[in-house]
């Protein structure tokens, strides 16, 4: 077995920085700027539920959802070290970092399994 | 045409103060004259007690490497006129120790250097009656960019990483490992990689990116570090899910 | 020699200095790096926001057209401005430095540099295109 999963997780970094930086500026513009701000028709529930049905769907959001958590664990962790210099709380920020990367995976997965 | 231009230059005689002090001196202004020919003219005529290390005074041998305003350059190849109207800010490397003035301590680096094995290693040699080994141009092309290094160690003084964990390999040192990876004579990236996984090895770098910025050589580092992670990455995944033997 | 100064020959005191917990404030190289880093934070927003999404839309039409009320308050319309726009600079920073981490090469030839950002931005565009369509198809 490898001894460390560094490179793991530099993987998963570099895939959800990848995702972030294709898909999540368009996503933002829609969801965040043009529906609230009536630049565009909100999409009805209907048809955001019937999109979200298709399996295609449920796994384009499970990546959309889980790569750039990770992404922003692994980053934020060593932004954490070097910008504030508190290498002594290791332990605290890994676990914290990958543990709510994780946890929200969990709850992407939990959620696209459930939706009717 | 301005006749003077003034440096500020950092002293430190550790017999004599327990912090870096500032001085200042004014040098005549000549438009061919780069920092390294000031602190020559400030050494040879105006105080002789200052200290720094040159020799070569055309960017090959690498020992004048310094802070000129705020970023590290080869004061060889930094011109005057490239500063006016002054005054100009001259200091030691940043991150190293420094001896006195101007002076570094190098001894990390080296020891750095020395631990990625940037030699070519051959399992066995061939027999002289077989010949050279011989490379293409694009074999050749591979590896050539990261051979360029003259441990100027700027990169180092750059690198806000190695500021704060001293204890990581540093660019330079990586560059040079991936220059022997990348050379089609080599048979060593196996050891090389073991040694650069580990701790302070290649995932200690957050691509800032300056190392290269600084690069007098344009060895691109950075983009030397990235690339090892790739590899390094791809190596675990293969020792993962592939057995032993087909690695 | 003044008194502080602990001086032994051939055994000098060399002089290290500690590296500031502001350093990324001292340049504008190491300002930019650390904003591109912190871009991280509100790609973690975003993902928490699309889970918010995904919740409200399980539990139905209700909590789905509060959620939506929620996204058009000022506060969340402000907060998703910031993030349009640390979003764009990492998708800027990250495919303009791709071609580092990623060298292609073609026939033993390096594929140039720029032919592998601009394939990064034509992707980028495609893509966006697509998910805008898919989005506002079904209104």
């Amino acid at each position: 077995m490898p001894r460390s999963i560094t490179p793991f997780l530099w993987l998963l970094f570099s895939a959800g920085g990848t995702v972030a930086a294709l898909l999540f500026p368009i996503h933002i513009l829609l969801t965040g700027l043009a529906v609230p701000l009536g630049w565009v028709n909100a999409p009805s529930y209907e048809s955001v539920l019937g999109l979200v049905r298709n399996p295609v769907a449920r796994l384009y959001l499970f990546v959309f959802v889980s790569l750039p958590l990770f992404h922003w664990a692994h980053r934020f962790r060593y932004t954490l070290y070097d910008g504030l210099q508190v290498k002594h709380l290791t332990a605290l920020i890994v676990v914290f970092c990958y543990g709510t990367a994780l946890a929200g995976t969990v709850m992407a997965a939990y959620l696209l399994w459930t939706i009717p | 045409m301005q006749p003077a231009v003034t440096l500020r230059v950092t002293r430190y005689r550790p017999e004599q103060e327990s912090e870096p002090t500032l001085a200042t001196y004014e040098v005549p202004y000549r438009k061919d004259w780069v920092v390294l020919d000031a602190l020559n003219y400030i050494k040879d005529t105006l105080d002789g007690s200052l200290s720094f290390r040159w020799s070569c005074r055309m960017g090959v041998c690498g020992s004048c490497g310094m802070k000129v305003n705020g970023s590290p350059k080869l004061t060889c190849a930094s011109f005057l006129s490239d500063s006016l109207p002054g005054p100009i800010r001259v200091e030691p490397l940043d991150y190293f120790p420094v001896v006195r003035d101007l002076v570094v301590d190098m001894s990390d680096f080296m020891r750095k250097l020395k631990k990625v094995k940037p030699w070519i290693i051959r399992h066995d040699e061939r027999p002289l009656a077989e010949g050279e080994y011989l490379q293409t141009p694009d074999q050749l092309d591979a590896y050539k960019q990261f051979s360029m290094c003259i441990n100027c160690m700027l990169c180092y003084s750059a690198c806000p990483i190695y500021g704060l964990e001293p204890s990581f390999i540093g660019p330079a040192a990586i560059a040079l490992a991936q220059r022997y990876n990348m050379d089609s004579r080599d048979e060593g990236a196996p050891e090389r990689l073991e040694i650069l996984s580990e701790h302070d090895g290649i995932w200690q770098c957050t691509f800032v990116g300056e190392c290269t910025k600084v690069c007098p050589k344009h060895v691109d580092p950075a983009g030397a570090i990235q690339q090892y992670k790739l590899t390094g990455a791809i190596h675990w995944l293969k020792s993962l899910l592939l057995p032993r033997g087909a690695r | 020699m003044s008194a502080e100064a602990h001086y032994t020959p051939y055994h000098p005191r060399w002089y290290r200095r500690r590296v500031s917990v502001w350093w990324w404030l001292q340049n504008r190289a190491y300002a930019g790096f650390v904003l591109r880093e912190l871009t991280s934070v509100f790609v973690a927003f975003f993902a928490g926001v699309t889970l918010w999404q995904l919740r409200t839309l399980a539990q139905g039409p209700d909590a789905y057209a509060r959620f939506l009320a929620c996204l058009g308050t000022p506060l969340f319309v402000a907060l998703h401005a910031v993030a349009f726009l640390f979003v764009l600079f990492h998708s800027i920073t990250w495919f303009n430095l791709a071609p580092k981490a990623v060298v292609v090469r073609l026939s033993g030839k390096r594929v140039p540099d720029w032919v592998v950002v601009g394939l990064n931005y034509a992707a980028w565009l495609v893509l966006s295109g697509a998910v805008a369509l898919i989005v506002l198809r079904g209104r």
